[in-house]
């Protein structure tokens, strides 16, 4: 198969690093090479964080370069903006609707863009947005907004459901399991 | 079986599985998260150490004894066990010595970005480096083999890319080690001149004999494809060849330094170009230098930052004369700018108040390594100076004895973990030589910025057993501090008041700011909310900086999601527009 590769960013505190940790267990379960990469420390303060998964018979290196995701998984607007320099022309985009401002946005020193899904829109033909924490929101709780993407990925990719759910139960914590699984459902359906 | 591990994950497997029976540290990004992963473990006797040099010394003393001994730290933190790295070079081990130097070019996360080879090379012991998970974790075992075959301490060195990228990794099972016999042998281990000079010529005839075999070791591997063009590489950098340049012939270096010359002529005699592609120092490529080896370009790439596929694609193929396509990606130019969104102090964070009001009182602050640094961006903007660890006590004294307009201006911040690390014998030389400096410990009970471990003051173990507590107030008073405050960090009113008196005070003072880190007393709190009718929207309370209070349609609005309730906008408004929770807003 053909390598994919994939950006996952949001805000520090956003469970980006769980659901990538979901799409690397699910490719290795299915019997595929695969890496992953994301920084820790300082960014993690409320910084834009990114993790990279790449997926393959065989990966080198660890990390997505500009130009070469074939999926961008944006868990707040403005990061689907920020590093849209990183998806292929043919790519895609899968983005939840939620809005994280950063501080310079808060002081009033800069603006946070308006309409940045429609922008995305004229340049990438494949756009999703949801209201991911609204629809994890009605599964029970606002924060597996995360595990809705998760969901809306597994449509994305060629990986059977069942190695999903294993994965899902394997990664998130049993009290939660229910929710997950719902908010899991709830994206597939996105 | 196989599991998905990152570097430092591997690299505490490793220790497991090669029978490492201590492992010491002191946290630091990119290497952490090692000793965090080694506890999972049986049968190792893990810790954390107040700072790398006695974390050094704890395994100089653990291999002396016999065990085999694994020893953690950022690439700053060589610097700080630098001391004893280089004469137990001389005394040489007992159970193996692996010393794992995790750097960070790019500076991720660090406050400089030097490249740790160059240590190896001075200390004049052998390095070697994974270039992925499953390496990292093989390559501990290599080294205690290294160690205990030439008796040496063997730095294992990665990179940020290494120790947080997971990549796929065979276990395999516990190999049981024995504790080696301690025996006396002054001649080996007491480094005074006359035994030293002994153990002097023994570290040149050890890296004689590594430099040799060095030449035959299955670290290096060589990759023969192109005859056309050949690339010397390590590490990380392997990978983004691999990926680049799937034809190039390969020399890969697991064993950095020493060097074998043959082993690299060799090489370089298969294949009509030759290029080095390393980040940072050029180091092989000076060795390759005074070996009298031609590499087709020298200085291809930069000594800052990190390398990329990409960049290696292009520079390479250029100078083969090979033709690229340009890569091809979105069309991005006519899209609106994302505003940067840097790190934060979190809502809730106990520092936020002291900075505030430090800048309002216009001190000089001299600061230090941790979240806390983050006091240096806007709003707060309260931070002169960071050097490094421990550095701000120091800077404070040195300041306000050299310029007379600095008396009684000059703040030292410094946080509880780096106080215990190395603030504690800044504090003394204050005492000593009488400065009237105030020392800020910001005491959250936690090293908050690399995920949260303990320290001395925390009474609790790396394995969260329970600990002897270490107090930094009495620990203050014992050096001489006769002034030693401690106080509430949410009370700005006593913040302000304390500040103002311990800076007039003509002696030391430590003012010891006490309250957890936000983050590990995450969803105790209730929000804040502003009464509409009394705000008048002065903005005063965003000079806090705290990432709950934003602008929404120009208003200033308080985001009850993050808000933490620690009540400093409440105390900020003049205007009593911000209520506390229960006390009757929306
Ligand atoms: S992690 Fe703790 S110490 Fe660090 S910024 Fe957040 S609240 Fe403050
Ligand atoms: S009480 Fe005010 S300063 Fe404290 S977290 Fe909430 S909004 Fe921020």
């Amino acid at each position: 198969m053909n390598n994919i590769n994939l950006l996952l960013v949001g805000v520090g505190g956003q469970g980006t690093i769980l659901a990538s940790k979901v799409l690397a267990e699910v490719a290795m379960q299915s019997g595929l090479d695969v890496k992953m990469s994301e920084i820790h420390g300082m960014a993690q303060r409320g910084g834009s964080v990114v993790t990279h998964v790449k997926i393959g018979s065989k990966v080198f290196s660890p990390l997505v370069e500009k130009g070469e995701a074939d999926i961008i998984m944006a868990f707040e607007q403005l990061e689907a903006l920020r590093w849209l320099d990183y998806l292929k022309p043919e790519g895609e985009v899968l983005v939840s609707r939620q809005i994280i401002e950063p501080v310079p946005v808060i002081l009033g020193k800069a603006k946070y863009p308006d309409n940045i899904v429609a922008e995305v829109k004229k340049v990438v033909s494949r756009v999703i947005a949801v209201d991911a924490v609204d629809i994890a929101g009605d599964c029970g709780n606002p924060k597996a907004s995360n595990v809705v993407m998760i969901g809306m990925l597994a449509q994305k990719l060629d990986f059977s459901r069942e190695v999903w759910i294993e994965a899902l139960r394997k990664l998130v914590p049993p009290a939660l399991l229910q929710i997950n699984e719902a908010a899991f459902e709830k994206g597939c359906a996105c | 079986m196989k599991a998905l591990l990152s570097g430092n994950e591997a690299i505490a497997r490793g220790a497991y599985e090669a029978g490492i029976k201590t492992a010491v540290g002191y946290p630091g990004t990119p290497s952490t998260e090692i000793l965090e992963n080694i506890t999972q473990y049986p049968g190792i006797y893990a810790q954390w150490s107040p700072n790398e040099k006695v974390a050094f010394e704890v395994g100089c003393g653990a291999s002396i004894s016999g065990a085999r001994t694994l020893v953690t730290m950022k690439h700053v933190g060589v610097n700080v066990a630098a001391d004893p790295l280089i004469t137990f070079s001389y005394t040489g081990v007992n159970g193996g010595f692996v010393l794992v130097s995790a750097d960070d070019p790019g500076m991720h996360s660090s406050q400089n970005e030097q490249d740790n080879r160059r240590y190896a090379e001075f200390a004049k012991i052998p390095a070697i480096e994974p270039s992925d998970s499953q390496e990292a974790k093989d390559f501990v075992k290599a080294a205690l083999e290294i160690s205990e075959t030439f008796d040496t301490p063997v730095m294992l060195r990665i990179t940020t890319r290494i120790a947080h990228s997971q990549s796929m990794v065979e276990l395999g099972e516990p190999q049981s080690s024995e504790l080696k016999a301690y025996v006396k042998n002054p001649v080996k281990y007491v480094m005074i001149p006359a035994y030293g000079r002994i153990r002097r010529a023994a570290v040149e005839e050890r890296m004689q004999k590594l430099t040799k075999w060095a030449r035959e070791t299955s670290l290096n591997t060589i990759e023969l494809k192109s005859r056309q063009y050949g690339i010397i590489t390590s590490g990380i950098c392997y990978q983004y060849v691999k990926e680049a340049l799937p034809e190039a012939s390969i020399l890969k270096l697991g064993l950095t330094y020493p060097l074998s010359e043959e082993l690299i002529k060799g090489f370089a005699q298969q294949v009509e170009q030759l290029f080095v592609v390393e980040e940072l120092e050029p180091f092989f490529g000076e060795a390759l230098e005074s070996m009298g080896i031609k590499v087709a370009k020298k200085g291809l790439f930069a000594k800052i930052g990190e390398l990329t596929v990409s960049l290696i694609k292009e520079k390479i193929s250029a100078e083969l004369g090979l033709d690229l396509p340009a890569q091809s990606k979105v069309e991005t130019a006519g899209l609106p700018v994302a505003p940067a969104r840097p790190p934060v102090l979190c809502p809730g964070c106990p520092h936020r108040a002291v900075f505030y009001t430090l800048k309002k009182l216009k001190l000089t602050v001299t600061g230090d390594i941790g979240c806390y640094t983050l006091g240096v961006l806007p709003p707060l903007e309260a931070i002169d100076t960071t050097i490094c660890m421990g550095a701000s006590i120091g800077t404070a004294l040195g300041m306000e004895k050299s310029n007379p307009a600095l008396v009684g201006k000059v703040v030292a911040v410094i946080g509880d973990s780096t106080f215990f690390h190395s603030g504690i014998t800044g504090l003394v030389d204050m005492v000593y030589n009488k400065g009237r400096g105030t020392v800020m410990i910001l005491d959250n009970s936690t090293t908050a910025m690399t995920g949260h471990q303990h320290h001395p003051a925390t009474g609790k173990t790396l394995r969260e057993e329970t600990a002897n507590v270490v107090k930094l107030a009495e620990l203050a008073r014992a050096v001489g501090v006769k002034r030693v405050v401690e106080l509430d960090p949410f009370d700005l009113a006593l913040i302000e008041k304390v500040i103002k008196e311990e800076t007039a005070a003509p002696e030391t003072s430590v003012i010891i700011a006490k309250r957890r880190c936000a983050l590990l007393e995450k969803g105790t709190g209730k929000p804040v909310g502003i009464d509409r009718d009394k705000c008048i929207n002065c903005k005063q309370c965003m000079a806090l900086g705290c990432p709950a209070i934003a602008l929404r349609d120009g208003r200033v609005t308080i985001n009850t999601d993050i808000c933490t309730g620690c009540n400093l906008c409440v105390q900020v408004c003049k205007f009593s527009a911000i209520l506390k929770a229960g006390e009757g807003h929306e």
